[in-house]
């Protein structure tokens, strides 16, 4: 029997608090890692302590702002004084300020592209010294299907989740040769407090075009990052899975 | 050979893989000790730690030479 043994690697996730990140958090926990979640609230943070201890995992959860430098350095040098050097980032936080672009704000378009995209610029970069001292890592950020096919009213989310495709190839292309790995999961519609937005009516239409008929779970998710960030994964790099019900074929 | 220049050369011969006698004091590390500019990034990490310092991305980037890395390694140390 294949088993995915993540026992000796520390993990970040950020947005953990709920929905996709939860998911991951829980999944990589589960699997052996130390789990250190990111929620942008104290509750948040405390919540993920919470669900992190009640599954039996190694870990914590912490505040984190990612759309700061200051917050994103502090978190992860406590990270590794406290638990050792994070051998797996998962890019997950995540906001959308959905408009039509002749209606958007700066502030709109700003936000999303600090928030979704300059965030892994951050968290990356802070993660990497300790991935070439160690020799491995694996980096996965978390996009969208709209990235890839473009979505009405979200300009700026589709910009910074097809940013990220870009970022992650490059960086892939600099670090191979350490053994560090640069993924993207590109979700579809997933069952999330993100997609609950959505009237019964947009639900019917996305479900109509999604082959598997259906909305995808948050595990859907988390397997293919677990999968990623095991060894099973281990030759792949550089590359966008796409985790979306056959909606969009790549 | 200063104590501060025997500690340089080591950490260039085990950072990038090459032989000791290679590791003369006008040595470029790209040119001529075959390092490429993500290990030139990680030898400064690896000087960072040896002495204990930090080392700035500007001033990171005109350590080229073996010469470079051991004046640098020699002054941060004068004013520790």
């Amino acid at each position: 029997m294949y088993q995915i043994d993540l026992t000796g690697e520390i993990a970040l996730v950020t947005g953990a608090s709920r929905g996709i990140g939860r998911a991951i958090a829980e999944t990589l926990g589960k699997a052996g890692a130390t789990v250190v979640g990111t929620a942008t609230t104290e509750k948040g943070a405390t919540a993920i302590s919470e669900y992190l201890n009640a599954a039996g995992v190694t870990g914590q959860g912490l505040l984190l702002d990612v759309a700061s430098s200051e917050s994103v350095d502090g978190v992860i040098k406590a990270v590794n004084d406290q638990f050792g050097a994070i051998t797996v980032l998962v890019n997950n936080a995540g906001i959308t300020r959905d408009n039509l672009l002749m209606r958007m704000k700066d502030e709109e378009w700003d936000s999303i592209l600090n928030t979704n995209l300059s965030s892994i610029y951050r968290t990356s970069k802070a993660c990497l010294r300790g991935m070439m001292k160690a020799k491995k890592g694996r980096i996965i950020s978390i996009a969208s299907v709209v990235g890839a096919t473009g979505n009405p009213g979200q300009a700026n989310y589709a910009a910074a989740k097809a940013g990220m495709v870009g970022f992650s190839k490059s960086l892939a292309r600099e670090i191979g040769s350490r053994n560090i790995t640069v993924n993207v999961v590109a979700p579809g519609f997933i069952d999330t407090d993100m997609t609950r937005e959505l009237s019964e009516e947009q639900r019917q239409i996305l479900s109509s075009n999604i082959p598997l008929t259906r909305f995808g779970q948050a595990t859907d998710i988390a397997n293919a990052v677990l999968f990623l960030a095991s060894s099973m994964g281990a030759y792949i790099t550089g590359e966008t899975l796409h985790v979306n019900g056959g909606m969009h074929m790549s | 050979m200063s104590d501060i220049e025997s500690r340089v050369k080591a950490i260039i011969v085990e950072q990038l893989g090459v032989d000791e006698a290679d590791v003369k004091n006008e040595a470029s590390f790209i040119d001529d000790l075959g390092a490429d500019s993500l290990d030139t990034v990680e030898l400064v990490m690896a000087l960072e730690e040896e002495f204990g310092i930090e080392i700035p991305d500007e001033e990171a980037e005109k350590i080229t030479t073996v010469q470079a890395a051991i004046d640098y390694a020699k002054a941060a140390q004068a004013k520790a």
